[in-house]
């Protein structure tokens, strides 16, 4: 039989503010262990939480972002458990009414190279909540010790419907999810700092039919593609279950990214009661029209907003958009490039190409680059003038990127304006048609790619300065005279 | 004759401070000297750092020398409650689990203490984690009620009613979930006030039911109580529930309000179980009030049959849940015994925590079971805002209300400790206004014919604790109940 899949993802991204969720210690990432803790983070009796309000604003951020609708009233609800990262043994967390309902997220499945734009499809959302991040247990030989950094971090969970069918599916929700996040300035979303955990809800069913399979909750998919890979392992395993005549049973399984298979955690049976009830120690939240609306003009462009508008406004190319609109900071760095010089595509290829190469060259972020905006809208402007050719550009914008020097004045100290000059490039063609008898016979042969090759000993004897349509018409003139 | 130094007001203890006929340093002498006399009788502190409070004293004398006095508290000691967080002081609820614990941190209420330049005094016994009516379930010690060493003082501040009584203190703090402040408060001869929820911040207070603990003032006088309240009370940022009011000059108010008032006498609190020498205390007491003017209106309560069953289902699920966190990971107790983390939470628990807590976790965790919610949880959450309902719809009518603060005078130790659900009723009166968040108050209005303490319990409007200590003024006034000390 032909199965088909249906995957839901719950994602936990961690917001990034200043301070955490319910107490002004700093939140943040590789510190000393147990240093980012106060009483009210280490739940020492006596202490009570109080909401910190720039991450309700980044909530409704990423709602307003997601098309989530806003709750105009939503609460705080503990949920009960009992593990040593959690220091009150119950995490708050937002149970039945959560901030953000509904909502839909545009990812792009893979296309059929890497140059062709894939299908674009929206997965619906079902709900976003907040709640605190727990703390990290650290297992050495003979004991265990709990690092509570971490704990009370502020942190997302993002429902997905079970709208997915492949793991492909999943690693597109979760690159889309992670671009519009680090676009809003919500998080990070680096998974291998936790900033983004994945759990994938995965059933089967006959291809067709309308009904949910039995589902199976997939946990610690610690990287993007350890969720595609995890989700597509499930799948394969559910449809031998079916195929062998067996049942697949509501368990949650443990994928391990090394051994590339899942382990069996919990059934059913085990899972907890979490005995979830409003947290009397803190007030349910209103946001009003004007909160909201002061919000949404905060809002920044989509990436798949963006790529449409570079299609249309600037006639770029999929291959292009696809370098500069993932990364919100590069598309940026182009659009101001774009602007200042005028010249939207050049300005692109320079930057999805040159200065990416680079970046990674230099292993440096787009943050420290010397090289500005500025820098690459006089180059597009030099060539564009025939000031300097292409390949002189190349060599000037490795040397910009090095020193931070602007392009004009590289071009400039180095002497490197192109020569239009046919007094001087006469001079030159005649020498290089002197020195290379066998390749004139050739051309006189009618072999009109002879030329060619003069041409680039031209070149070569001006350092790459001449004007090659300049160069060209010498040659052919002073061939025609022999 | 005078009172001795031990057991005079706090307000004459101030004019005579203020006067410098006494020094800070002197009165604290007397504290402990009076402690150390007495407290193996009463029993009424499980620990108090006498170098604290000295060094203290010296500070405040030094203040006033300079001229850089507080306000009324400075250099006066307030005892306080084993579940207010002093930093560097012990802070065990007086639980097994908790034995080691040392604060880090101060409470809000007892921050504002310090900056008023009261002298926090001792950690006073309790019910362990505040659940009791008797005190007996301390794990440390019992407390003896100082009217008879053979009675109980109440609970579950305990420890702070009996403070006061016994000349331990001119003032100590409590918390009140159920009663836990006004019934101690009946039973040992003393004021006792609850304030509205959300009037005195909770941080710092180790929880037991977050939506209904209030930290309230003990005191011999009205007058002291108003003091002591005027200098803990007020918003806090680091307590989500604490609510942005003015706090008026409750002193002036006793000067300015003097009614008269309309005072409601809800009928159900003065039903069957009600003992009859206490009823006949309060309603004599309501009949002064008559005789001073006031129109006295008899009101209906109708939902307070439900309050002890509603309070035991929210209460105990709230526990349930903040007592949670004492699991022998952190700082708390930790069994030896352990073989696994599973292994350790239950022997810690098992080790650390006193059968009643243990009832109540039990309880509490079987009401916010799946299946179980709906039934119960909701539907008290529902029937409390009833209850609410009942207060405010009376408040309409009346200023206050006038009732029995506890069913009978204080039973004998040991009487009720076998029988979980007698031992609860003793709150029947107090936990109404827990559950309508409402302020009250408990003055002395007779005693018995053992010699027992009786308790007048005054319920008013939300925030509206200055009418409260103006009509318990005007009883006292006229009366010298509050005046008279045990014989100890």
């Amino acid at each position: 039989m032909n199965y088909e899949a249906v995957i839901g993802l719950e994602v936990h991204v961690q917001i990034k503010t200043e301070s955490k969720m319910f107490s002004p210690v700093a939140a943040g990432y590789g510190h000393e262990p147990n240093t980012l803790t106060d009483p009210v983070v280490l739940g020492l009796p006596g202490t009570l939480p109080v909401m910190n309000k720039r991450a309700i604003d980044q909530i409704i951020k990423t709602g307003l972002m997601l098309g989530c609708d806003i709750a105009p009233v939503c609460k705080w609800d503990r949920k009960n458990y009992f593990y040593p990262d959690s220091p009150k043994n119950y995490q708050i967390s937002q149970y039945d009414q959560p901030i953000c309902i509904g909502g839909k997220l545009e990812i792009e499945l893979p296309g059929p190279s890497r140059n062709v734009m894939g299908k674009h499809k929206f997965v619906a959302l079902t709900r976003i909540h907040l709640e605190e991040d727990v703390g990290k247990l650290n297992h050495f030989d003979d004991d265990s010790l709990v690092d509570y950094n971490r704990a009370g971090t502020p942190l997302m969970e993002i429902v997905s419907e079970p709208d997915m069918s492949s793991g492909d599916e999943a690693y597109a929700y979760l690159t889309a999810l992670k671009q519009i996040m680090i676009c809003g300035g919500i998080s990070d979303c680096d998974m291998e700092k936790g900033q983004l955990r994945c759990d994938a809800n995965i059933s089967i069913r006959p291809r067709g039919s309308d009904t949910l399979g039995v589902k199976v909750e997939l946990k610690n998919l610690n990287s993007i593609s350890g969720v595609r890979n995890g989700i597509d392992y499930e799948i394969q395993r559910q449809i031998k279950v079916v195929e062998a005549g067996g049942q697949v049973i509501q368990e949650t399984r443990r994928w391990d990214a090394e051994a590339g298979a899942a382990t069996l955690m919990r059934t059913k049976e085990m899972a907890h009661d979490y005995r979830y009830f409003p947290d009397p120690d803190l007030m349910p939240v209103r946001v009003n029209r004007e909160w909201l609306e002061n919000l949404r003009a905060t809002l920044p462009e989509l990436p798949y907003e963006r790529q449409r508008r570079y299609f249309e406004e600037h006639d770029l190319p999929y291959t292009l958009t696809s370098v500069l609109v993932p990364d919100h900071r590069l598309a940026a760095f182009f659009e101001d490039a774009a602007e200042k010089c005028g010249q939207p595509k050049a300005a692109a290829n320079w930057i999805a190409n040159d200065l990416l190469r680079e970046l990674s060259a230099a292993g440096i972020g787009i943050d420290e680059s010397k090289l500005r905006p500025e820098h690459v809208a006089g180059l597009v402007k030099l060539v564009d003038g025939g000031v300097i050719s292409n390949n002189i550009a190349k060599e000037v914008f490795v040397e910009m990127f090095r020193t931070g020097e602007r392009p004009e004045e590289i071009v400039e100290n180095k002497g490197l304006k192109q020569s239009s000059d046919t007094g001087e490039l006469t001079a030159v063609c005649r020498e290089v048609i002197g020195a290379n008898p066998k390749s004139v016979e050739d051309y006189k042969a009618g072999k009109e790619n002879a030329i060619n090759f003069l041409k680039g000993q031209v070149m070569k004897a001006t350092r790459g300065k001449a004007n090659p349509q300049v160069v060209d018409q010498v040659l052919r003139e002073e061939l025609g005279k022999l | 004759m005078s009172d001795p130094l031990y057991y005079r007001t706090a307000s004459a203890l101030s004019r005579e401070l203020e006067a410098k006929k006494i020094s800070s340093l002197e009165l604290v002498r007397a504290v402990i000297e009076r402690t150390r006399a007495v407290d193996g009788t009463v029993g009424a502190f499980i620990s108090f750092d006498e170098d604290d409070a000295l060094a203290r004293a010296r500070a405040s004398d030094a203040r006033r020398e300079g001229g850089e006095a507080l306000g009324p508290l400075d250099g006066i000691p307030v005892g306080i409650k084993d579940i207010l967080a002093v930093e560097g002081q012990p802070l065990t609820c007086a639980s097994r689990m908790l034995g080691d614990f040392v604060s880090p941190y101060d409470a809000t209420a007892i921050g504002k203490l310090k900056a008023a330049g009261a002298i926090p005094w001792g950690r006073l016994n309790m019910d362990e984690f505040a659940m009791g009516s008797s005190t007996e379930n301390s794990s440390v010690k019992t407390t003896a009620n100082p009217w008879n060493t053979d009675c109980i003082p109440g609970g579950s501040s305990g420890g702070s009613a009996a403070c006061v009584a016994a000349g331990e203190a001119p003032l100590t703090l409590g918390s009140d979930t159920g009663g836990s402040i006004r019934q101690p408060a009946a039973l040992c001869g003393v004021v006792g006030m609850k304030p509205t929820y959300g009037l005195v911040s909770r941080y710092g207070l180790v929880a037991f039911a977050s939506s209904l603990d209030q930290v309230g003032p003990f005191a011999h006088t009205v007058e002291d109580a108003a003091i002591l309240l005027q200098a803990v009370a007020g918003y806090d940022r680091r307590d989500s529930t604490s609510y942005k009011t003015d706090i008026p000059d409750y002193r002036a108010a006793l000067q300015e309000n003097r009614g008269p008032w309309k005072l409601g006498i809800p009928s159900e609190y003065f039903g069957e179980g009600l003992d009859p020498e206490v009823e006949k205390a309060v309603r004599a007491a309501i009949d002064f009030y008559r005789k001073e003017g006031c129109e006295i209106v008899e009101v209906s309560l109708p939902h307070t049959e439900y309050a002890v069953g509603v309070y035991y289902i929210i209460a105990t699920a709230e526990a349930s849940s903040n007592l949670a966190r004492y699991d022998g990971i952190r700082y708390t107790h930790r069994s030896s015994e352990a073989t696994d983390a599973i292994d350790l939470y239950f022997r810690s628990r098992a080790e650390g925590f006193g059968e009643e807590v243990k009832r109540r976790v039990i309880l509490g965790t079987y009401v916010l079971s799946s299946g179980y919610y709906d039934a119960y949880y909701l539907k008290a959450q529902k029937v409390r805002t009833l209850i609410r309902g009942d207060f405010l719809k009376a408040y309409n009518q009346v200023d206050a209300l006038l009732t029995p603060t506890t069913p009978a005078p204080a039973f004998r130790k040991g009487e009720k400790t076998d029988d979980p659900l007698r031992m609860y009723l003793s709150d029947i009166y107090t936990i109404g206004a827990n559950l309508a968040g409402i302020p009250g108050i408990s003055i002395p209005c007779g005693f018995s014919g053992d010699g027992l303490p009786i308790g007048l319990q005054i319920l008013g409007r939300p925030y509206q604790e200055a009418d409260l200590f103006a009509i318990a003024r005007r009883f006292e006034e006229a009366h010298d109940y509050h005046a008279k000390h045990p014989g100890l």
